[in-house]
């Protein structure tokens, strides 16, 4: 049809047919007709760009990030020498506890060396202070921790899996290569050359990193160690207290401004505020948090339970906003039907209103809680971006007292460390973090679609 | 409403278990404060958390000064224990701890860090004098006798024996504790060597001798605005993505940085020295700062195991010449044995000199 009405154009001038007609396109309507397909052009172009951005992002998050998940472990047998270990011989755990890490470090050195030996692989070029710094510092912590929670151990050989340090693990992945190891003080290619011994030995090999989801964090010296388990409890716990409070309290304010508050001067002050509080930067909740909660309330700082109330206040005018917009899209003639069979106005509010506002209430919800999920700025001013190495314990004794991280925290401390090891860290943190928000925005379309209802 | 009922009664439980666990006080030891510290102390508080029964402390970042006023806030199990830093404290942090209750504060100077300059690895080698980064980074510039706005764009102008190479210094920002030893051991430095302190002395108003130095130095300070040098207010991750962006840059770092990316990084000779632990340790590298941790002495018997950890963080096994802080690039304290025997005998710091 195009080609038709185009064919016809330039003929048009020189037959005087009808001046007018809705076949023929004028000047003006070409012009029009081409500032559509420009508009359109414009359109497809942004979206070009933004999911060429996004891919981009998505990309160098994942190309980073994906090796966390998986680490380079060591399985050798360690002889558990009673006579270093528990040099009294007595099981006594107070003077077990005097033999330090740096008691076991030696032990699990020379038992590697041994199980080399053992094993004929040649350690050629390699000292053994060079064999030794490819153990984590991290696993001499975890076997003193099982000898002292079980003595018995001690005199028997034992199948042990350790981390290697993030050097061996960053070649095993291919971060480390053996010309940048030629440079690199902290690792020399003949240890990378009994890497490869070890790997076709089967003594070391990558395997899936279960510890990076449940591990507390690691200081800078060992990348290899550190997880998000701290992290993660610390979010779980904060979006739950945050959802126990933000909802009731947002419900009921929502449900009172829009169904039974009079329309005076009062309440159109509170409505602007309550949208002008929806932006207001997150920090300055921050600021109110260590103000109100930490200096006046005297709660303790680092606390899953501070950080949950400052981002309760930080969103509660968004979940206000999206639950008032919900009961708005509840039909008047449904509250007007109600009333007319002589229901009273909470009985309309509870029976009728609030069961048909609930799927928008929801996915309101969990939109604020997924943002409240992604906050770092707040929780900067109450102690939470720290280094936490301890689990809080259990929501029923205390926990959300306890110190503990978020998973943006991490994310972010992570990224500004020296060990290049802990970007790959830091990404693998990403990754996770959009794991749980694309969980959580699933789970608001699911609840909307299945529940919507529409007049 | 079943969910309304649901919620209200999750609240009073969790209200009821919270108020429950406030009347104990904190068992954790808190620590805050400098981002340069920081990888140190989390070192220490990790192997501190495995080998003894208290809890690990909690080490937060956020600055030097940032920390020093956290601590100074007063005494209580909701304020901190230990303020890292990397620099002295000041008085003015004195007077406001002892306008909070904070009137015994402990100073433990644990060991040293090195500045160090370097360089894309596969970009030529540099050796500078700090006039040569004087010359490079200063607004204005001593040039036959005279003082003259900078212009120097490439480093061979002034000197020849560095590369023909354009000049890209990435300086500590004003908000790092490392700019201060920068300015100080650097610039100020450089500004004498090139003569420019000199010229401006002789311009200098001030009442005083005192005050006409002041003046100088001052001047000296003054870095050029035509984006040949950067100030990097982020940490060292952003100067070395920065440097590796632009291969001509020189980026200003902390030793144990360098230490850890030394695929990376090729560092730059000061005064002929290599930096190394050594030779800050010996102080023939001039640029190197101490650093220190100050302890709350009115906590030390109230949280549990702050007396421990401060001990065990001055302990040969870990602060010493061959512990993991010296591996991490600490550069190890010779006074260390004096240190330890200050914290067994709890000694409060005197007034500053």
């Amino acid at each position: 049809m195009t080609d038709a009405t185009s064919a016809n154009v330039p003929a048009q001038p020189e037959t005087s047919a009808p001046a007018s007609s809705l076949l023929l396109q004028t000047d003006r309507m070409k012009r029009r007709n081409a500032a559509e397909s420009r508009f359109k052009a414009y359109g497809i172009v942004a979206i070009c760009v933004s999911l060429s951005v996004l891919f981009i992002m998505l990309w160098t998050i994942f190309s980073d990030g994906v090796s966390a998940f998986r680490q380079a472990t060591f399985s050798f047998d360690v002889t558990l020498d009673a006579a270093r270990l528990d040099p009294n011989g007595n099981r006594q755990r107070d003077e077990m506890m005097r033999v330090t890490t740096i008691g076991y470090t030696g032990l699990l050195n020379d038992n590697l060396i041994v199980y080399l030996n053992a094993r004929a692989i040649s350690t050629e070029g390699v000292t053994e202070r060079e064999i030794a710094a490819f153990i984590s510092r991290d696993t001499p912590a975890r076997l003193r921790h099982m000898v002292i929670e079980d003595p018995s151990l001690l005199g028997q050989t034992i199948r042990f899996e350790g981390f290697a340090t993030g050097r061996i693990d960053g070649y095993l992945k291919g971060r480390v290569t053996r010309d940048s190891a030629e440079r690199d003080t902290n690792i020399s290619v003949a240890q990378l050359d009994l890497a490869d011994r070890m790997v076709d030995d089967g003594l070391l090999s990558l395997k899936f990193n279960w510890g990076f989801l449940t591990n507390p964090d690691a200081s800078d010296q060992r990348p290899e160690a550190s997880g998000l388990g701290v992290a993660m409890i610390g979010s779980a716990y904060m979006m739950l207290l945050v959802a126990i409070m933000v909802l009731p309290l947002g419900v009921s304010a929502s449900i009172y401004l829009e169904e039974f508050a009079p329309k005076n001067r009062w309440t159109d002050l509170i409505e602007v505020n309550i949208s002008n509080l929806a932006a207001v930067p997150s920090i300055v909740y921050g600021i109110l948090g260590l103000a109100i909660f930490i200096n006046f309330a005297q709660f303790p700082q680092s606390s899953p339970l501070v950080g949950a109330l400052v981002l309760t206040l930080m969103t509660l005018p968004t979940i206000i906003i999206a639950t008032r917009a919900a009961i708005r899209a509840v039909p008047p003639s449904i509250r007007d039907a109600a009333m007319g069979v002589g229901a009273s106005k909470m009985q309309v509010v509870f029976h009728h209103v609030l069961p048909l506002a609930a799927p928008g209430i929801l996915t309101g919800t969990i939109l604020g809680l997924a943002s409240a999920l992604g906050e770092t700025a707040p929780l900067l001013l109450i102690g939470m971006v720290a280094f936490v190495a301890n689990y809080p314990s259990g929501p029923l004794d205390g926990g959300v007292l306890d110190p503990a991280t978020a998973l943006p925290v991490q994310v972010y401390s992570w990224a500004s460390r020296a060990d290049p090891a802990f970007i790959e860290r830091s990404a693998g943190a990403i990754i996770v973090l959009l794991a749980f928000l694309l969980i959580m925005n699933i789970l608001a379309i699911v609840l909307r679609r299945r529940f919507e209802r529409r007049w | 409403m079943s969910l309304v009922k649901l919620s209200v009664s999750v609240l009073a439980v969790t209200a009821v278990c919270a108020t429950g666990a406030f009347a104990q006080s904190r068992e954790n030891v808190q620590i805050t404060g400098s981002s340069t510290v920081l990888p140190y102390s989390t070192i220490v508080a990790e192997a501190f958390g495995e080998n003894f029964d208290f809890p690990t402390p909690v080490v937060e970042g956020g600055g030097s000064g940032a920390g020093r006023a956290k601590m100074c806030e007063g005494v209580g199990p909701n304020t901190v224990d230990i303020a890292n830093s990397s620099s002295r404290i000041t008085q003015r942090d004195l007077d406001t701890c002892a306008s909070n209750g904070v009137t015994e504060v402990m100073e433990v100077r644990f060991g040293y860090d090195g500045i160090v300059f370097a360089s894309d690895v596969n970009g030529p080698a540099f050796e500078f004098t700090p006039g040569d980064l004087y010359n490079a980074v200063a607004a204005n510039v001593a040039v036959n006798g005279a003082i003259q706005p900078n212009t120097y764009s490439q480093w061979a102008e002034f000197n020849a024996a560095l590369p023909a190479q354009d000049i890209l210094v990435l300086s500590p920002g004003t908000k790092h504790g490392t700019r201060e030893v920068y300015d100080v051991r650097v610039i100020q430095a450089g500004c004498k060597e090139t003569g420019a302190y000199d010229l401006f002395l002789a311009v200098a108003e001030g009442a005083d001798d005192r005050a006409k130095q002041n003046a100088a130095n001052a001047k000296c300070v003054e870095l050029r605005t035509d984006g040949r040098n950067i100030d990097i207010d982020g940490d060292y991750t952003e100067t070395l993505q920065r440097l590796d962006n632009d291969k001509n840059a020189i980026g200003v770092f902390g030793l144990s940085f360098y230490q850890n990316n030394t695929d990376k990084l090729r560092v730059a000779t000061m005064n002929g020295i290599v930096p190394s632990t050594e030779s800050i340790a010996t102080g023939e590298y001039p640029v190197s700062r101490p650093l220190f941790f100050y302890v709350k002495m009115a906590h030390l018997d109230v949280i549990p195991g702050l007396q421990d950890y401060v001990e065990f963080f001055v302990s040969d096994d870990m602060a010493g010449p061959n512990g993991p802080l010296a591996q991490y690039g600490l550069v190890s304290d010779p006074e260390l044995a004096a240190t330890q025997d200050m914290v067994r005998n709890r000694v409060a710091m005197g007034p500053l000199n």
